[in-house]
């Protein structure tokens, strides 16, 4: 009896030790949840929301950035557009698109239709692109956000912008299983609604754990309100922690509302 | 038992019940397909595209987390699994050496291991039930795609279910019926069929959970084209298959391992000690031939992972898994130790061992340094933003040898030394008589000097002087060199040692103790790491049951972390040892008799 319980005692141990180091001895990371299904309100957009919705797409539900960074997997986000007229004439070049935008549309879907050297699958000898199509499987991106990616990488590389904004998708929004919620107008519903004054000041309220938001127009420009938002941790304040801001806003909150806090906390000057 | 089997089918009828109607309209480019290709199926195909669930569609019931419920059934039942079919491999294998041979002893040995598995073989079918009660209560319209697609080979398995029963008690119950010259070559032939049908057994449950990490067979809305073998023949199959077998093999020799450790350790006489020991020595033995190419099948599983899906590949690699990857190296480490530990503890059987004692200390720095590269932390970034605040994808001090070739190197290295360490338990008790000692002598040790160049050179070279693209170059190469090694020194090895006479007698039995508990050490890692991994296969197809195809709505769509998996792994583990421990027991009470004057009538009385 004294033989089995050492053997018990001792495979418990063990097991502890590997439960123990498990949850302590690495850094606790939680997993991102599964993404959201995008709601787009497309009525009410600008050609600057559009873009800044491609920008979106581009960093998250996209996961463009899982391959195209700077650890050589993919080309970089900013040689894209540059390269693709070369591509676009090379003796390679497979494809049916005729110009920039139909060349990028065909490189998310069809990625094989023209593969940059180098980057092919192994063994394929560039004729079979290790890019998925973007528009299924799953990533998933819809038509709209396709184009509002188009209309990101094109503005920008600093090219003219030549995708338009699609209008019929907002119908197409609307049959999915949206949640009641409609967008909120007010800057200041928006921010209760997301509890930004429980941490910050912002209107009336007197958050005193993250830095002060009615002044903020003054020092931060539209883009990195936008970025705080959408990717708090992307940069931190100086003298505040990483991690508390939540960084799920931009899935919870419509693009809109995104849109207009950042103009909002923009014209706070 | 038949209740249980009657559980496998779900009637074909009910798939395709719940399944039309739930694709309301969606924006996606994928999901269109999903409804144009149900369009097209209504009149085409009788097959239905892949369900669109919400939560409500998960039942909820007495308040058990159902993901929970059914991760812990399948696990139990993999292990289960993975024991009974591996122990008739290397029974059958060891009844052959025995038959061959002429010498008892295996032939007992085998027979004691089949009978602990055969108990073990009932718990099998029992927590598979339980699996798939799980999945019916909790995930029925999971099952009932799937059982859309692999009804047949569903109906098959239970059949062959049957067939491996049957043959498993023939196998068992004829063993002793069954000897004899001619006997004997038909017991060994009911064995080789127990064999077959059981990893036949294992293929078909393998296609069905490939299939959901890399379906095949269906189009982009999950509609079936009918063909099963399609379906089943998908691109990580035979990967999956591959590392399965090689995996199952190691784990059920430790798992025996474990059982002869515990009897050596209570066992009263000498004679069942030297029994035991010389058990434990051969369970460790299957355990370590088994553990040795299995990084090599992990290599091919990973690359295969890649080449199916880059993305796939790299959620595996990158991101939270990454961490996991440094758990698993802790885990491997410790078999690997363990393994060794027991080895160099075993050299003190005889009289002959004793004389490399010394040489095994440097065995161990090399081992544990090979272990500390590997488990050096490679890319660890979650996501963009923590790319960002990391600055890089590389800790400065730490990335060079965090790098794949480093880790390669090092996992080569670790398993030539546990070959060496092998080769010097070998040899311990061994006199060569043969005239060229020396020189054989010499030959290895330059092989092992020119292997470990080798494995250097293109570790370095390739890790550090070419760009990333060629940068897994080497690991071919070096697999090939290590393999090579492992070859030729057996072959070098045993020619010099033909006929070599014994220093002294092998005293089996004599082994401290503590060598018995390096034994119990491999079980217990080897089935929590089993765990861990089955969490990570499972894990990469994130919120897909069917990865791409078929979408995970549930609540629990979502990836664990690793402290929550690992706790689930624990708990499992402790519940598969006390089942363990129960099958142990039951074989060792089987073997009992008590005396009881008086309790029975007398005959004639
Ligand atoms: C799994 C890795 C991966 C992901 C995810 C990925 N890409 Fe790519 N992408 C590649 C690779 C590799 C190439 C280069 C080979 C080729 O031309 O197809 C590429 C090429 C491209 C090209 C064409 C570049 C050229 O110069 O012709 C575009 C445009 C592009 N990707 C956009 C995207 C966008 C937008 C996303 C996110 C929605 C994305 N990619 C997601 C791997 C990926
Ligand atoms: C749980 C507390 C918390 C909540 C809720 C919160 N934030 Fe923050 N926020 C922080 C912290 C802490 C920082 C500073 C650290 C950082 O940059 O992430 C910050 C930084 C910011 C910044 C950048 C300020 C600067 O000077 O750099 C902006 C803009 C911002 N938040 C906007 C919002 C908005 C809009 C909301 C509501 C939709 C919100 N926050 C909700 C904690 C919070």
């Amino acid at each position: 009896m004294k033989q089995f319980l050492a053997v018990i005692g001792f495979s418990l141990l063990t097991i502890a030790a590997f439960t123990g180091y498990s949850n302590f001895g690495i850094p606790r990371i939680e997993p991102a949840p599964p993404p959201k299904q995008e709601k787009i309100d497309l009525g009410s957009m600008t050609m600057d929301q559009f873009i800044a919705l491609g920008d979106r797409v581009l960093n998250g539900k996209g996961t463009c950035k899982l391959c195209h960074n700077d650890l050589g997997r993919a080309p970089m986000i900013k040689q894209i557009v540059p390269n693709a007229e070369k591509h676009l004439t090379d003796s390679r070049y497979k494809g049916e698109a005729k110009d920039l935008a139909e060349y990028l549309m065909e490189s998310m879907v069809n990625p094989s239709a023209f593969v940059v050297a180098g980057f092919g699958k192994a063994g394929s000898n560039d004729t079979v692109s290790p890019m998925p199509d973007v528009s299924g499987g799953s990533i998933g991106l819809s038509e709209p956000e396709l184009l509002a990616i188009i209309a990101y990488l094109q503005d920008s590389a600093g090219a003219d912008v030549t995708v338009e904004i699609p209008t019929d998708a907002g119908d197409v929004a609307e049959e999915e299983e949206a949640e009641e919620r409609e967008p909120l107008e007010d800057p200041l519903e928006i921010a209760a609604e997301f509890g930004c004054g429980t941490c910050h000041k912002i209107g009336e309220e007197e958050g005193d754990l993250a830095p002060d938001l009615r002044t903020i127009g003054a020092t931060r420009d539209r883009e990195f309100l936008r970025r705080s938002i959408l990717y708090p941790n992307a940069e931190i304040t100086e003298g505040f922690e990483e991690g508390m801001m939540p960084d799920d806003l931009g899935d919870q909150m419509f693009a809109v509302e995104v849109e207009r806090m950042t103009d909002y906390l923009a014209g706070l000057k | 038992m038949v209740l249980l089997f009657g559980l496998l089918f779900v009637p074909p009828e009910v798939a395709g019940l719940d399944l039309i109607g739930l694709d309301g309209g969606v924006a996606f480019a994928a999901e269109d397909a999903a409804t144009e290709a149900a369009a097209q199926a209504d009149v085409a195909s009788p097959y239905q595209p892949a369900p669109q669930l919400t939560e409500k569609d998960y039942p909820t019931f007495l308040g058990f987390n159902g993901r929970i419920f059914v991760w812990i059934a399948a696990q139990l039942h993999l292990w289960f699994a993975a024991f009974v079919l591996a122990v008739p491999i290397f029974v059958f294998i060891i009844e052959a050496i025995g038959m061959k041979t002429r010498d008892k002893r295996y032939d007992d040995m085998a027979y004691e291991f089949i009978k602990v598995s055969l108990t073990a073989y009932s718990l099998t079918a029992i927590v598979g039930g339980l699996t798939l009660l799980g999945l019916l209560v909790f995930y029925p319209h999971v099952m009932t795609y799937m059982t859309s697609i692999f009804k047949e080979s569903m109906i098959f398995y239970a059949l062959i279910f049957f067939a491996e029963s049957a043959c498993l008690y023939v196998y068992y119950y004829g063993w002793h019926w069954l000897q004899g010259p001619f006997k004997k070559w038909v017991h060994l032939t009911i064995g080789l069929l127990l064999n077959a049908v059981g990893t036949l057994l294992m293929l078909l449950a393998n296609s069905w959970l490939t299939f959901m990490m890399s379906p095949a067979g269906v189009d982009a809305g999950g509609v079936f084209n009918g063909e099963i073998w399609d379906a089943m023949h998908n691109f990580l199959w035979n990967p999956i298959n591959l590392h399965r077998f090689v995996a199952n093999i190691a784990y059920g020799g430790s798992i025996i391992g474990a059982y002869a450790a515990y009897k050596f350790l209570s066992a009263r006489t000498p004679q069942e000690k030297a029994h035991y020991d010389w058990m434990g020595y051969n369970a460790n033995f299957v355990a370590i031939a088994g553990l040795l190419p299995l990084p090599f099948a992990g290599y091919y599983l990973v690359a295969e992972i890649y080449a199916y899906s880059q993305q796939m590949g790299i959620t595996l690699m990158g991101g939270i898994f990454a961490w996991l990857f440094i758990i698993q190296a802790v885990l491997i480490g410790t078999l690997f130790l363990s393994a060794n530990y027991y080895l160099w503890c075993g050299l003190g059987r005889s009289e002959g061992g004793v004389r490399y004692y010394k040489y095994m200390k440097y065995l161990a720095v090399v081992i544990v340094a090979a272990f500390l590269v590997w488990f050096t932390p490679h890319t660890l970034v979650l996501s963009n933003e923590e790319l960002k605040a990391l600055g890089g994808p590389y800790h400065k001090y730490l990335g060079p040898l965090g790098i794949m070739p480093a880790k390669n190197t090092a996992v080569n290295i670790m398993i030539l030394m546990t070959y060496l360490s092998f080769l010097y338990y070998r040899r311990a008790n061994k006199i060569a008589v043969v005239t060229w000692v020396k020189a054989g002598n010499a030959a290895q040790i330059a092989l092992f000097v020119m292997a470990c160049a080798n494995i250097f050179f293109l570790g370095i070279y390739h890790g550090y002087f070419t760009n990333t693209v060629y940068k897994v170059a080497a690991s071919i190469p070096q697999v090939l060199t290590t393999l090579l090694v492992i070859v030729i020194a057996t072959v070098i090895d045993s020619m010099i040692y033909k006929n070599a006479k014994e220093v002294a007698p092998q005293r089996w039995g004599r082994v401290p103790p503590r060598s018995q508990y390096a034994l119990f050490l491999l079980a217990v890692s080897f089935t929590w790491l089993m765990g861990l991994m089955g969490y990570i296969r499972s894990g990469i197809r994130q919120h897909w049951h069917v990865v791409d195809v078929f979408r995970d709505n549930s609540p629990d769509a979502f990836t664990p972390s690793l402290g929550y998996a690992t706790n689930v792994i624990s708990v499992a583990t402790i519940l598969f040892m006390a089942m363990v421990i129960f099958v142990f027991w039951l074989a060792q009470i089987s073997g009992q008799k008590s005396e009881t004057p008086g309790f029975w009538k007398e005959p004639g009385q």
